[in-house]
């Protein structure tokens, strides 16, 4: 699977017409055929289709993804520097997506019916039909450009002394004890994350709410009932419990898909993450870039994926079970 | 009982609900060259990025407000909605077919043939949506043509994927043996047992999809990877309005909305005849 990936990576751009020697070189003036044919050998772009895939792979395997073309710097130290952004950013939008999407599912299972039930499922369908980068723009039209309670772009403001050092800003924040640093950093994710987690929200909402109502269906929900519990405590400690489990492992793929989502709603945000690298590689034709950032992508949804399967049988003993 | 019935109205209504807005947005955009107040290409530089309302010396109003050029938001947004929608439709229409006639084959048939169409859905289905359309896009260029292609490439997989399970139990049900035993011709058996079979699931996941391939065109459009401007779409307007987001909300803003009441529209409806038409089906699964 994972060969399959690397081909398909390979094959996307070995295929793209446009020479990445010419519009290298076209910034720098005229030039010789020399010296074009000089710069093929260097990226080894001379050589045939399956010698180039070869050595790719190869040389993949020992984590070294060649040289930017624009950067001139090794793909991998470009990506190991925007990763964090775009973690640190998919994480904290998982986070508002399941804080506000599992208390509305519990409240529209148990309303079930009620005006509350039907507004969230409409909301939660509204979720699902935005175009995150949109709602991104409309978030710094009304936040940032209007209100001005929330910074335009970027992920941290000027003279906050923060000194980068996992590049998880948060983290660092929190281990150099800069309070001030901390909400900076706070109020750059905000927008952003609001505007990629609105699907998954809704996807959660929507996910805790039906499993909740199959749930409550059960028996030992009814044998709590009859024991004479509160109702609440029904709800939160004996269904909520078992109900949760599809939003558990539905989780990785929100991951995939919240990551996914990032790359353009970072170029809105101008977040300094693999997402607004890959498309600026992309524009500018640097095909090393973008192969190791989709690359990326690529492996991270695999694991993702595989993380999911993985956790229907560890979290659920029947299905566990039920294969023997 | 009665509930039920309630219930199942309540689900109606909204699944109505989003068929009026699919119609009435539809109509509008189908009709856009008649009831486009303004040309969607041709702008007045005298009457650059004007609010919404704004009334000129002569002609018609300019609803929407007007972009930096100009243009008259409305009617581009207008134009831009049938090749949005167009976009939608087509990439749809053709990935279902292939979807489900490769689907069905591969269930039938089995064997090689199977092995090998899905290996190369689950290479596909390894890569993100939109990443993969990005990489896509930026190799065979922008336009719409390609965009289409594009979108195909990985799109097929969903449909390819439904099909092929449901068409594999059916398979074994029993009045597929019935028929094959009573000496129907394996032609007969795919078109009129599996196909009329599977054809509600294609229809519901077709509904939905097609939400989904708006929202891609959108995006790919604002990468500057999809339609290419002057020629509008709803990701193109959205694109133009970005550089003018402090001074002319408007221009982004409106497209958007186009595009979620289309995509609003068009999910509650594939719901409502998912509801209808397949209950099984569980489309929150539908991978992205």
């Amino acid at each position: 699977m994972v060969l399959g990936v690397t081909f398909v990576v390979f094959l996307l751009l070995w295929l793209t017409p446009g020479d990445p020697v010419e519009i290298f070189l076209g910034q720098t003036g005229p030039i010789t055929a020399e010296e074009i044919a000089r710069i093929r050998r260097e990226f080894g772009l001379d050589q045939p289709f399956l010698v180039q895939y070869g050595r790719f792979v190869a040389r993949a395997l020992r984590g070294d993804l060649g040289t930017s073309i624009i950067h001139r710097r090794p793909v991998v130290s470009l990506l190991a520097q925007t990763i964090p952004a775009t973690v640190e950013l998919t994480l904290f939008a998982a986070l508002i997506a399941l804080l506000v999407g599992v208390p509305a599912g519990v409240i529209a299972a148990v309303r079930r019916r009620s005006l509350l039930d039907m507004a969230g499922t409409v909301i939660a369908l509204a979720g699902v039909s935005l175009p995150g980068f949109w709602l991104g723009l409309i978030l710094v039209i009304a936040f940032a450009v209007n209100l001005k309670v929330f910074p335009v772009a970027g992920r941290l403001s000027f003279g906050t002394g923060l000194v980068p050092q996992t590049g998880f800003l948060l983290l660092d924040a929190l281990l150099q004890r800069k309070l001030s640093a901390l909400v900076d950093v706070l109020r750059h994710l905000v927008l952003p994350a609001w505007a990629t987690s609105a699907g998954m929200m809704a996807m959660t909402m929507r996910l805790v709410r039906s499993s909740l109502l199959e749930t409550l269906n059960q028996e030992y929900v009814h044998t709590a009932r009859a024991k004479g519990l509160a109702e609440h405590r029904v709800i939160l400690a004996h269904a909520l419990r078992n109900g949760l489990l599809p939003v558990i492992t539905a989780l990785a793929l929100n991951l995939g898909a919240l990551l996914s989502g990032n790359m353009v709603v970072e170029t809105v945000f101008g977040w300094p993450g693999v997402g607004r690298l890959v498309v600026q590689a992309i524009q500018t034709r640097d095909y090393p870039l973008v192969q190791g950032g989709v690359l990326f992508y690529a492996l991270t949804f695999v694991a993702l994926n595989l993380l999911a399967d993985l956790s229907y049988g560890f979290l659920d003993p029947r299905i566990r079970h039920g294969r023997e | 009982m009665r509930r039920r019935s309630w219930r199942a109205f309540r689900r109606n209504r909204l699944a109505l609900a989003g068929a009026i807005l699919v119609v009435a947005l539809g109509l509008a955009v189908a009709l856009a060259p008649w009831i486009a107040p303004h040309d969607p290409l041709r702008g007045n530089l005298a009457e650059r990025l004007r609010p919404p309302g704004y009334r000129g010396g002569s002609g018609p109003i300019y609803l929407l407000g007007t972009d930096n050029l100009g243009r008259d938001i409305l009617s581009r947004v207008l134009h831009g909605g049938r090749v949005s929608i167009a976009l939608g439709l087509l990439v749809v229409g053709v990935s279902i077919t292939l979807g489900v006639t490769l689907g069905l084959i591969s269930a039938y048939v089995a064997g090689f043939c199977d092995t090998v169409v899905g290996r190369v859905a689950d290479v596909l289905l390894a890569f993100p949506y939109l990443v993969f359309a990005i990489a896509l896009m930026g190799l065979v260029g922008p336009g719409f043509l390609n965009l289409v292609m594009a979108l195909v490439f990985k799109e097929w997989v969903i449909a390819y994927r439904i099909v092929r399970s449901e068409a594999l139990t059916l398979k074994q049900a029993a009045f597929v043996e019935a028929s094959r035993a009573a000496g129907a011709s394996p032609l007969r058996i795919l078109f009129r047992h599996l196909l009329m079979n599977v054809l509600p699931s294609a229809v519901v996941v077709a509904t939905l999809r097609v939400g989904w391939v708006v929202l891609m065109e959108a995006s790919l459009s604002f990468l500057g990877l999809g339609i290419q401007p002057p020629q509008p779409s709803w990701g193109v307007i959205i694109a133009d309005g970005r550089d003018h987001l402090f001074r002319a909300w408007w221009i982004s803003t409106f497209p958007g909305i186009a595009i979620f009441l289309f995509v609003l529209g068009v999910n509650l409806m594939g719901d409502g005849l998912r509801d209808a038409l397949d209950p099984r089906l569980a489309t929150e699964r539908i991978p992205e």
